[in-house]
Order: C-alpha cells, then sequence, then structure tokens
C-alpha cells in the first residue's frame, strides 16, 4: 500500500467534513479531559487517605518525648511500657467491639509518614523518635467509635484518640461526588463524541461511495478501503486526545500550583504531583487513537460494503 | 473459465427466484452474450459472478474457484483476475483519463513505475492516446466508456464483465466499443457481456446464453438476438 495515496485520502476526507471533524474533536477532548480529570480525583483520594484509612476505624497515639513537654494531655511524660501493655490488655478484652488491633512504632509511623508526604519540606525534617507510637484498632461495628473513645481519652500515656474517618469523611464524600458527577458528564459526552463519529464516518462513506465501488471492483482490499475512514477518525480523535491533555497538564498547574495555588493555601493536604498527571497523558492518547478508530470500523461494517 | 451447476438465487423477503436452476459453462477465450428482458436475471447472473451475492442453491465456480467457499477476505484477490465495465461508465469526475486508469492499479498496490508504464499502454489500445490529461466530463460518452473499459483491462484480467456496456450509446459509438471488446478478446480474455442491443449481437454472431424470468432457455453458438422458438 502506498502511505501517500492513503494520507491524501485522508486529509481530503477531513477537508471535507470539517464542521463535523471539529465537532468530533470538542467532544472527544471534553470526555476525555473528564476521564482525565476523574482518574486525577481518585489519585488525589488515595493521597489524602494515606497508609491506614481503609485498614482501621480508630487509632490510639501515645504520648512520646517531645508530647510531653508540649500537650497537656502528656503532661506525666512518655508513654511507658506498662501503660503500653495495660492497654493492649484492655482492648484484647473489649472483643465485642474490636475485631483487630495492630502496633504501629515510632519507625513504623515514620516510614509509613515518608511514603504519604515524601516530598513535603516537613518530612524531610522529621526524625523517627519525633513520631507517636500508636494502636490503630479495626472495629467490627465502625459506629462504635465512642466506646473505644471513652475508654481511652485522658488515660495516661495517651495522647489522643482519633476516629480518622470523621475527620475526612466528609471531604471525600464530596470529592466522591464530584468524581461521580464527572464521570456522568464524561459518558455522556462519550456517547455523544462515538454518535459524531459513526455519524461522520457514514457521511463520509457516502461522499466517497463512487471510489470505494471502484475500489471494491477492481480488488482493492477491505482494509485497504476502510483504512483512509479508519484513519481519519483516529486522526480526529488523536487531536481531541491531545487537546484533552493539554486541558489536564493546564488544570494541574494553574489549580495546584498557580492561579487557585491551592497547594500553597492548604498546605496540610498532599497534592498529587505531576507525576500522577503524566502517566495519565498516554492512556488519553491511547483511548483518543483507539476508541474513534474502533467506531469508525464498526460503522464502516455497517455503512461500507467491503 | 465460469461454471454454473444448479444455481438458484432467491433474495430475502422476495418468493419468486431471480435465478431457477441455471447450469452452463464458459471456456477460456470465449465471447459470450447474455440477453433477456428486464427482470430476467442478468444482473443477478453478474453479481453471483462477480461474488456480489451468494447463490441460493447450487455452485459457481470462476477461475476454478467455488465461490462459496472462497472468505470474504480473499474475494478482492479475486476480483482482481476480473474486469469490470458498467453502463454508466463509473469514471472518478475529479480525476483525470490516465488517473482514473491509474486509480485501479494504485488500490491494489502497484508501484509508481508499473503504473507509468500500462496506463499510456493501456490508453493506446482503446484508442485514447493523447487524452491522457483531460477530465471525463470532457470527453463524449463513447470515449468515457473507453477509459472505462482501459480501466477494467490494465491490469489484465483473465475475464472481463461488461454490464450493458453500450446502453447509453448510439449506435455508431457502440459499434466502436464492440470492436474495442473483440480485440481484447482476441488477446485471450474471456469476455461475458449482458445486452439490449440487438443489433449488436445479430452482427457479432457470438455464443448468446438467454435468461427468461430466471431460467436458462437459450444456449446457443454463434447465435443471434431474437430468436424464435
Amino acid at each position: 500500500m502506498r502511505a501517500q495515496f492513503v494520507l491524501s485520502e485522508i486529509g481530503v476526507g477531513l477537508r471535507r467534513n470539517l464542521t463535523m471533524t471539529f465537532a468530533v474533536v470538542v467532544s472527544v477532548a471534553l470526555s476525555l479531559a473528564l476521564f482525565g480529570g476523574s482518574l486525577l480525583m481518585s489519585d488525589q483520594v488515595s493521597t489524602m487517605k494515606g497508609y491506614w484509612y481503609d485498614k482501621v476505624n480508630v487509632s490510639v497515639f501515645l504520648c512520646n518525648k517531645s508530647d510531653a513537654e508540649s500537650d497537656p494531655n502528656c503532661a506525666k511524660g512518655a508513654v511507658t511500657s506498662d501503660q503500653k501493655k495495660q492497654i493492649l490488655a484492655d482492648l484484647d478484652k473489649m472483643t465485642s467491639v474490636v475485631q483487630k488491633v495492630t502496633y504501629e512504632s515510632q519507625d513504623e509511623a515514620y516510614k509509613h509518614y515518608k511514603e504519604q508526604f515524601g516530598d513535603s519540606p516537613l518530612a524531610s525534617s522529621l526524625t523517627p523518635d519525633q513520631m507517636q507510637e500508636s494502636y490503630r484498632i479495626k472495629l467490627k461495628d465502625p459506629e462504635k467509635y465512642q466506646v473505644i473513645a471513652t475508654a481511652f481519652d485522658g488515660r495516661d500515656g495517651v495522647q489522643s484518640v482519633q476516629d480518622q474517618k470523621g475527620i475526612l469523611d466528609n471531604l471525600f464524600g464530596l470529592l466522591n461526588g464530584m468524581n461521580w458527577a464527572a464521570r456522568a458528564v464524561m459518558a455522556l459526552m462519550l456517547v455523544v463524541a462515538l454518535m459524531l463519529i459513526v455519524n461522520t464516518v457514514r457521511v463520509s462513506a457516502f461522499s466517497r461511495r463512487r471510489e470505494t465501488g471502484i475500489m471494491r471492483l477492481v480488488g482493492a482490499s477491505g482494509f485497504y478501503i476502510q483504512a483512509p475512514f479508519i484513519m481519519e477518525a483516529a486522526v480526529a480523535g488523536l487531536i481531541g486526545g491531545t487537546v484533552a491533555c493539554g486541558f489536564l497538564v493546564v488544570a494541574r498547574y494553574f489549580i495546584i500550583d498557580h492561579g487557585l495555588a491551592l497547594s500553597q493555601k492548604l498546605n496540610l493536604i498532599n497534592f498529587i504531583g505531576w507525576d500522577a498527571v503524566l502517566t495519565k497523558l498516554p492512556l488519553i492518547l491511547a483511548t483518543s487513537l483507539l476508541m474513534p478508530a474502533l467506531a469508525a470500523f464498526f460503522a464502516l461494517r455497517k455503512y461500507l460494503k467491503v | 473459465m465460469i461454471r454454473f451447476d444448479n444455481v438458484s438465487k432467491v433474495y430475502p423477503k422476495q418468493t419468486r427466484p431471480a435465478l431457477r436452476d441455471v447450469s452452463l459453462e464458459v471456456e477460456k477465450g470465449e465471447f459470450v452474450f447474455l440477453v433477456g428482458s428486464s427482470g430476467s436475471g442478468k444482473s443477478t447472473f453478474l453479481r453471483l459472478v462477480l461474488r456480489e451475492e451468494r447463490t441460493t442453491h447450487g455452485q459457481v465456480h470462476v477461475l476454478g474457484k467455488d465461490l462459496a467457499r472462497l472468505s470474504n477476505w480473499k474475494v478482492p484477490q479475486m476480483r482482481r483476475q476480473l474486469g469490470t465495465v458498467f453502463q454508466d461508465f463509473r469514471l472518478l469526475p475529479n480525476k483525470t483519463v490516465a488517473e482514473n486508469v491509474a486509480f485501479a492499479q494504485e488500490v491494489i498496490g502497484k508501484s509508481p513505475g508499473e503504473i507509468r508504464k500500462s496506463v499510456p499502454q493501456v490508453l493506446d489500445l482503446v484508442g485514447l492516446g493523447g487524452k491522457e490529461d483531460r477530465m471525463p466530463g470532457e470527453l463524449s460518452g463513447g470515449e468515457q466508456q473507453r477509459v472505462a473499459i482501459a480501466r477494467a483491462f490494465v491490469n489484465r484480467p483473465k475475464l472481463l464483465i461488461a454490464d450493458e456496456p453500450t446502453g447509453n450509446l448510439d449506435p455508431q459509438t457502440s459499434v466502436g466499443i464492440m470492436k474495442l471488446l473483440d480485440r481484447i478478446n482476441r488477446t485471450g480474455t474471456t469476455v461475458l457481456m449482458a445486452t439490449h442491443d440487438q443489433n449488436i449481437v445479430d452482427q457479432m454472431r457470438k455464443r448468446v446464453i438467454e435468461l427468461e424470468q430466471g431460467r436458462l432457455v437459450r444456449d446457443q453458438a454463434r447465435g443471434v438476438y431474437g430468436y424464435q422458438h
């Protein structure tokens, strides 16, 4: 097959349907930008959840040496091994509510913290002995948090009892809601994009039925006849995909780094990095190339006899 | 070259068959007229040979291949050995004469060198030497049909199928086209031509196959059009 022949056919086809091509590009760009945005939102949520979020319901933080100086709950000094034994024994007795207890040492806490906040300036100044030891508790019924709180809050050696989900659930609920909304709009745009592609291919096949009829008669292979149509759709899709990638990069730049600059305003939250954005781009480009090509392929089975 | 064995064709949603139990054989190098009134099954016959349709019963062999067993992706290979000419020429209006002929070679992947060589050759053969760069719209009907024949013949098919090639042409021009088809036949190419043109069939005295309501009613060597029973 001669590439030049096929390329010129694609160019002619795209120009002939300029308005339709534009519509395909825009709808593919929007749907894939939303797709990427939704993926990044999920990434953001899991970045914020940290190591323990999905594994435990309640954390009992124990006093360390620096807490002993700064925190009134720890006025009696850092936790002792007797106190730890007592807490663990009490937890073990609460079999009706507690499902599983995990002890996190200072070193482990440091490791998990590094994993979550590795690149933040706060993390680099920390040392393991500034971390707190803790008991991470999985409850049989997550609502029974109060039982643990009343039993251990204010006890010697306990700095605080935290219901981690309580703090973050509202935020995650909001993000999840936004995520689902984004996905719904994306699905809708995707359907629009696919229908546009099918229609474009139909118009294209109709306006070139003379050529394709002759090609068929002289024995051009099915692939040879279909290739210009499929590549037309793929090229339009790829342009849309590139625009979508541009959207994502610009969006991250303006929301997190500059413009809205959330990373400065909400400096306790760990935001997704550029790597999260960049790893999504190949996926988006591949989708933008393959999805329209597939749609065109199936449309051709219906509208172009080979 | 072509063999029909008890071929019947019923189109979906139609009760009357378009072809009923047709058996015949066309040998290599023959010139065959296919005659019959409209609706007699001529077009169905040609469509079966081109494998645009499949038989309902019976077998069609073209160039030694059972078309029922030919998988879809091999059909293009088969069609490359056939040339087709139609009543309405089917030229591409925005391409020149030479480009129209070259198109038939480009789409089956012939090299530009080959195309540059064979296109002027075949245009000379059909008597259009010197008109390579004209557009189809500037040519007369007869000349346009010559372009179509050049395109059908440029890949040197073993079988040329012509569906009423003179249907849109005046008698004089038609004679010229028939002379051309005869010349192509003399190069060894089998020609199968469906026609309504009584004069042509009577003059050429070639084999005549007549269909009537889908049945083969006559197969006569050196026949005429209006055979009386």
